[in-house]
């Protein structure tokens, strides 16, 4: 290689590495507080931003949703399995939305204990399958648990 | 070997450059229309509903390939870019240039039909999650490109040195598209196949075929529109030399060898 294009070999390397870095070190800072995104223990824990929206993100607890009668209000409780909220919403809940899936919603707390969210968004996994697949998983599962417990 | 090392060194000449590839651009196109044909058909048709999303799913096999063709044409830009950076290659030059629009075509289509899959599924066309931004930014990085380069038009060689500048530094932002889902809490599903991690998200074949065929399918209408650009880009750039002049008149004369 000729000591020009070393030359400029090494300034590429050097404008990539730089960039690189400097990337690393923003999102790291950053990556806290960028979504403002808690979790059901923090939020138990009082460790919420007071009066602004944040965005509370984890299951929709088994068996927790229910209708306000005459409006169009429901309520459900979002839990990481060790804490959970209970959340307030009015409005069309999107397609995914069911107990035991993920669910990311956005809004206040109204006081410690109710979060009022403005927008429910569902959150779908990484995993499609035919419907008789996820039969025969579902069909299986009690068997996965004792297995599970077995090796714990 | 030396077939190797003589086949590298004809690509990198213009002349010989468009001398081969001229040919290969209709295998290309008949490969890539015929397996989006397939791929479509088997993937909109045929394959199997999905046991929560019902038929709203079947967008993946768009979706997906077009995600993976936006990050991959970045990344062979970055390497054209590299080429032309430090050795100043023409036939390097123009393939990083023929791949810009490609490039931002398929991050468009990315976009649009992850919009159209997140209104009913999630509830929303948008978030700012931070897979969805970063793809967004890599928009912004394509039309960039485009831009420095069209900025510096009288001079394509100094014009194609600032884009490949420009496309280098972008590079930073492929990992963060591929990893967004992962550092972050984000409303967007991890990966439900990779390269190194294999198809865990989809173990259905008849769920999975379509997607692979629709992904080869994007390859090879990327080779054919990719080649089918830079070999204009080299008669644009190249019309004063000697080797265009003869292009021209063996076009003229009807000879097709």
């Amino acid at each position: 290689m000729t000591p020009t294009r070393k030359k400029r070999l090494m300034m590429v390397l050097m404008v990539a590495v730089g960039v690189g870095i400097a990337t690393g070190i923003f999102l790291t800072a950053f990556k806290d507080n960028m979504m403002y995104f808690k979790s059901p223990s923090e939020v138990s824990q009082q460790n919420y931003p007071v009066n602004r929206s944040f965005r509370l993100g984890g299951m929709v607890k088994e068996s927790s949703m229910r209708r306000i009668p005459d409006s169009l209000k429901v309520q459900f409780e979002v839990t990481d399995f060790a804490a959970s909220v209970l959340v307030e919403y009015e409005g069309i809940l999107p397609d995914l939305f069911r107990e035991g899936q993920g669910v990311v919603t956005i809004g206040k707390m109204q006081n410690d204990q109710l979060f009022v969210a403005e927008e429910v968004l569902a959150k779908h996994d990484e995993n499609y399958m035919p419907p008789e697949a996820a039969a025969a998983l579902e069909a299986a599962k009690p068997k996965y648990k004792n297995t599970n417990k077995e090796s714990n | 070997m030396n077939r190797i090392v003589k086949f590298y060194h004809e690509m990198g000449s213009p002349p010989s450059f468009y001398r081969i590839t001229r040919h290969w651009l209709k295998p290309m196109l008949f490969l890539a229309i015929v397996l989006t044909l397939y791929g479509l058909i088997d993937g909109l048709f045929f394959a199997p509903t999905d046991y929560q999303q019902g038929d709203s799913y079947r967008i993946i096999f768009v979706h997906v390939p077009a995600a993976w063709m936006s990050m991959f044409i970045y990344a062979i830009i970055g390497i054209a870019g590299i080429i032309t950076f430090v050795w100043r290659m023409k036939v390097a030059e123009a393939v990083m240039m023929a791949c810009v629009p490609i490039g931002a075509l398929f991050t468009v289509i990315t976009l649009l039909t992850g919009m159209l899959w997140g209104k009913p599924m999630w509830g929303t066309y948008w978030d700012w999650d931070a897979r969805m931004t970063s793809e967004l930014i890599l928009l912004f990085l394509y039309i960039g490109v485009m831009g420095i380069y069209s900025a510096y038009e009288e001079d394509p060689r100094k014009a194609a040195r600032l884009a490949a500048l420009v496309a280098i530094i972008g590079l930073v932002n492929l990992p963060i598209i591929r990893y967004s889902v992962v550092w972050w809490t984000s409303i967007h599903q991890g990966s439900s196949i990779s390269l190194m991690g294999g198809s865990n998200g989809i173990k259905d074949w008849d769920m999975l075929r379509p997607l692979l065929v629709m992904a080869l399918a994007t390859k090879f209408y990327f080779i054919y529109s990719m080649l089918s650009r830079a070999q204009s880009y080299l008669l644009k750039t190249e019309s004063k030399k000697q080797w265009v002049k003869q292009v021209i008149k063996k076009e003229l004369s009807g000879d097709q060898s």
